[in-house]
């Protein structure tokens, strides 16, 4: 069924102000022998209910956080998402109008996204944000371009092992064509070491890119790393996580140049991995060098405050090849979404939020190296993110998990270019715990007396 | 009835002490937190001294939130005849099942037997996908139609250097919508912008000039952004092939065509999808979009991964698994794509049926004749006699005989609770209006939406450079936006 209006006796009546004697006759401009026959081979379509029934049965065949606790990270978080996040995004006012070309049409979008870059300004300590890219790989690709615009170096980008493997293959495939070397910097003990990094750095370096905390849960010296970057004339580009900087020095503070995050955890949820919403955010400097959307503030023909696409000469509309990305369709609604829930947490909830992370992760962590075949993997400081190696492998913890109603994961194993760097045996007995704010105690001891049992008793999963 | 008050910055309603957002006390001891995270990591004081988040209540950031709502023309509420953006009705029942717990909390890393449910709905929405583009194979991951491009250049890249070959040139007409260069440019190829025919069709003459043994690709929309379709499609495929290039279809305007024809049997070899258009993502007021790819099956095997696989279980099952594409370029994001799009583009899918998808087509053209039949006196039509989905009318005469310009109209068109069509765009139309109602629109919605068009061009232009006059603001400074930028709000005393 499509969602149509003519009735036949408008069909008739438009065909005859058309001039035209059929629909087919509207179609007679592709030729005939490229029209199809018949219809396609597509499943009939279904009712309401029926959709629904189907889709309630598909949905029943996974396992969300709806079904277990989840204790998973890998950069996607079971962040708390308040009612009125989902409230304020379901209007159909913002979620069924499009970019805001028409700035009298969409006051309400273009000041939303407004105080979007107001809020993850003051969030990050940075002087500008866009109004989104698709997700932190993509964002991180567009810093590195930005780099390579402001510093006019194109011959190699530096990056720590320590980045989410993900963004790594999104920035190699970013450069697949392109004169600029991707090096990638080994960080074995689970963080980068400055030392090592410096002679990395050369003066054809664009940017050195750092995720703080990174994928291991690690926390990395970004101070130091982006004075590093800056002796060697690079640009410092770092991945934060939004919801540590109620506790976390910000990208700023620690010397960043660009500035850029998945920010997924502020009221978004996981949806098997998007639509999310990418963060990038600079000095202000770098401005017109900047990818994606901007919202300005201006003023109307009688004087009024009021907001505007800004800034559009940077933009693929207007400057088609020498735009400074391709993007046109952003990640709006994720961005509405995530100022609604930056609005609701407020200074204080912000510092809430990140200490209960921290908290909560380092009792777990605590808890979970007290068992016989479970440790830290690294020596290092984290925040709500960490890295444990399991005797039984990694898999089997995960299943007995799962048994006992808790996920955790995913696996070190499960990225290949880890499995290089770390080797594989030890790569198949790693795996990351991530412990949000919605986590318990008694979650938390529930879920270590379980991996307490005896695995051998538990049957596991395939 | 409007409560300006409410709509003031977040931060002007900011008041200290409020709060919103309450989370349980902390139920794990208490260690001082630079025990935990030594301090040289830890903010310090000097965070004090900026602007830190707001403080307001749940109440605030509602009335706040649904107020400013009311500020945007939406499809919801109005007519959006936004040329090019497929502007089509959203349906209620794809936001409450992308919504369902097992969908929309799933996290990508669970293990691969509990999500076969999605990939399930994955796998089913890559097959119809292959079917309606008449391609066969499809990479669900890019984010954006514009991403798709991108992805899909790189794979022709990438088949290229397979067979020893070094090509570097993207080849599109001017009427292109502007990510097709912006893409080719980041994916490292050389653009080379081909003159239309006065027709408004690619001129073969022009095409055939500039094909060579350096061309990778012809980035071709069909119909095109004139809302004509290139009836010398095959020629032009055949020209391209001839020269040993690939022809890459922008799909963003397949609401014409989709059940009508299709590109792979037309002869092109790679193209997208816009979900958030054809398959009424919804648009969420700039995002997000899917931009899924489909391509020939010799180039599959370079394909952005993962991509769905099945296979059969010892009980004859069907099981489903991830998969990287064997010489894959890659991938173009984190994640599998933008998936809470393609459940809502799965969801209409199944709704519609074979029937459904050729239905939509037959009126999305049906709809854009009859708007164009409707003002093509006042509002010239330069090119084509009947038009797809959409149809590029000019203002160019109005603007010479009365002063009035496209802008005007689209303006004034705001007072009258219509959403403006896009306008000058494309180029090679003069005081181009480029509309497409779409199929979800009455009969009665566009005979109004016409005859205010009228009233519109019979109106005096000095009131009408003026416009909007019913909006909330008007003609903002678009100069002084760009010349002095703020994109920030900052504190009056400008601490």
């Amino acid at each position: 069924m499509a969602y149509l209006f003519n009735t036949p006796d408008e069909i008739a009546a438009m065909l005859d102000a058309i001039g035209a004697d059929s629909i087919d006759e509207l179609f007679s401009q592709i030729p005939d022998r490229l029209q199809l026959d018949g219809p396609l081979d597509l499943p009939g379509g279904l009712s309401e209910p029926a959709l629904e029934a189907h889709l309630r049965q598909l949905a029943a065949a996974n396992s969300g956080t709806a079904a277990r606790i989840c204790l998973m990270g890998g950069g996607v978080y079971d962040h708390f998402i308040p009612a009125a996040v989902d409230e304020i995004a379901s209007r159909g006012e913002f979620y069924t109008a499009y970019t805001p070309y028409q700035a009298e049409a969409s006051q309400g979008s273009l000041q939303a996204f407004f105080e979007f870059q107001t809020l993850i300004c003051q969030l990050t300590g940075m002087d500008i944000s866009n109004a989104s890219l698709y997700e932190a790989g993509t964002a991180v690709s567009e810093a590195v371009f930005m780099a390579m615009r402001v510093t006019r170096r194109h011959g190699r980008v530096v990056v720590l092992g320590s980045l989410h493997p993900e963004y790594q293959q999104v920035l190699e495939t970013y450069l697949d064509n392109l004169e600029c070397q991707l090096e990638i910097v080994a960080t074995p003990n689970g963080f980068a070491d400055v030392s090592i990094v410096s002679e990395a750095l050369d003066d054809t370096t664009c940017c050195l890119v750092i995720q703080h905390p990174n994928f291991f849960g690690g926390l990395e010296d970004v101070a130091p790393l982006c004075q590093a970057a800056h002796d060697a004339g690079s640009l410092a580009v770092v991945c934060f996580d939004p919801l540590s900087l109620g506790l976390l020095k910000s990208p700023a503070d620690c010397g960043a140049d660009i500035a850029v995050a998945e920010g997924q955890a502020l009221g978004i949820p996981a949806q098997y991995g998007g639509p999310f919403l990418g963060l990038l955010t600079c000095r202000k400097e770098f401005v017109r060098q900047m990818p994606g959307r901007l919202i300005g503030q201006t003023t109307d023909r009688e004087g009024r405050d009021c907001y505007v696409l800004n800034l559009q000469a940077r933009e693929q509309h207007i400057r088609r090849e020498k735009a400074t990305s391709n993007i046109c369709t952003n990640q709006g609604l994720l961005a509405l979404r995530a100022t609604v829930y930056l609005a609701l947490l407020g200074r204080e909830g912000l510092n809430e939020v990140s200490q209960l992370c921290c908290r909560k992760a380092h009792y777990a962590a605590q808890r979970l190296a007290e068992l016989p075949g479970i440790e830290l993997m690294f020596d290092r400081p984290f925040f709500k993110e960490f890295t444990i190696r399991c005797r039984d492998g990694a898999k089997s913890v995960i299943d007995r998990a799962a048994a006992a109603g808790f996920d955790l994961g995913p696996t070190l194993a499960r990225f290949p270019r880890l499995t290089a760097s770390l080797g594989d045996a030890a790569a198949q007995e790693t795996l990351l715990v991530a412990v949000t704010e919605q986590r318990t105690r008694e979650e938390i001891d529930g879920l270590v007396d379980a991996l307490a049992t005896e695995p051998a008793k538990l049957s596991s999963q395939p | 009835m409007r409560n300006s008050l409410a709509t003031e910055l977040l931060f002007a309603l900011s008041r200290p002490g409020r709060r919103a957002a309450r989370f349980p006390d902390c139920d794990v001891p208490l260690q001082p937190l630079d025990e935990l995270v030594p301090s040289q990591h830890l903010a310090t004081a000097d965070r004090e001294k900026r602007p830190t988040l707001p403080e307001l209540t749940e109440a605030d950031v509602i009335r706040h939130f649904h107020n400013l709502s009311t500020l945007n023309m939406s499809v919801d509420t109005h007519f959006y005849p936004l040329g090019s953006c497929t502007m089509k009705y959203n349906p209620k029942r794809h936001e409450r099942l992308a919504g369902l717990p097992g969908l929309v909390d799933l996290h990508p890393y669970q293990r691969i037997n509990d999500q076969q449910g999605m990939l399930a709905l994955l796998y089913d929405l890559q097959k119809m996908l292959a079917e309606i583009s008449g391609l066969p194979a499809v990479s669900l991951q890019p984010a954006a139609g514009a991403q798709g491009e991108f992805a899909a250049l790189l794979v022709a890249s990438a088949w290229f250097r397979s067979r020893g070959e070094s090509r570097s040139r993207v080849l599109f007409p001017s009427s292109a919508h502007g990510t097709n260069p912006a893409s080719a440019a980041i994916a490292g190829f050389e653009c080379l912008q081909l003159k239309e025919g006065t027709d408004g069709l690619v001129d073969l003459a022009e095409l055939e000039q500039h094909l060579d043994e350096n061309t990778a690709v012809f980035m071709i929309t069909n119909p095109n952004t004139l809302g004509l379709f290139e009836q010398q499609i095959e020629e032009i495929t055949e020209k391209v092939h001839a020269v040993g290039g690939l022809v890459y279809i922008d799909g963003a305007n397949m609401n014409a065509i989709m059940g009508i024809t299709r590109p792979g049997d037309f002869g092109g070899d790679m193209m997208h999808f816009n979900v958030h258009k054809t398959f009424t993502g919804p648009h969420g007021a700039g995002g997000p979009g899917a931009g899924p790819i489909a391509v020939r099956e010799e180039l599959s095997e370079f394909l952005p991964g993962p991509i769905v696989t099945s296979n059969l279980d010892d009980d004859g099952n069907p099981h489903f698994q991830l998969e990287d594409p064997p010489r894959s370029i890659g991938r173009v994001r984190s994640h599998f794509g933008n998936v809470g799009i393609l459940v809502r583009g799965y969801c209409y899918l199944r709704t519609l049926g074979p029937d459904g998808v050729r239905d939509v087509a037959r009126h999305a053209v049906l709809n854009a004749n009859y708007l164009k039949s409707l003002i093509c006196d006042l509002l010239p039509v330069p090119h084509g006699q009947h038009c797809m989905h959409e149809f590029v009318a000019s203002a160019a005469r109005l603007k010479e005989e009365r002063d009035i310009s496209a802008m005007d109209i689209a303006k004034r068109l705001l007072d009258f609770g219509f959403h403006a069509p896009t306008v000058y765009f494309p180029l090679v139309v003069p005081e181009a209006m480029m509309i497409e109602p779409t199929e979800t629109e009455s009969k009665r919605t566009m005979d109004a939406f016409a005859e205010t068009i009228r009233t519109i061009a019979a109106e005096d232009p000095g009131f009408l450079h003026e416009a909007p006059h019913q909006t909330p603001v008007s003609r903002p400074d678009d100069v002084q936006a760009a010349r002095h930028p703020v994109l920030s709000w900052t504190p009056e005393d400008g601490s």
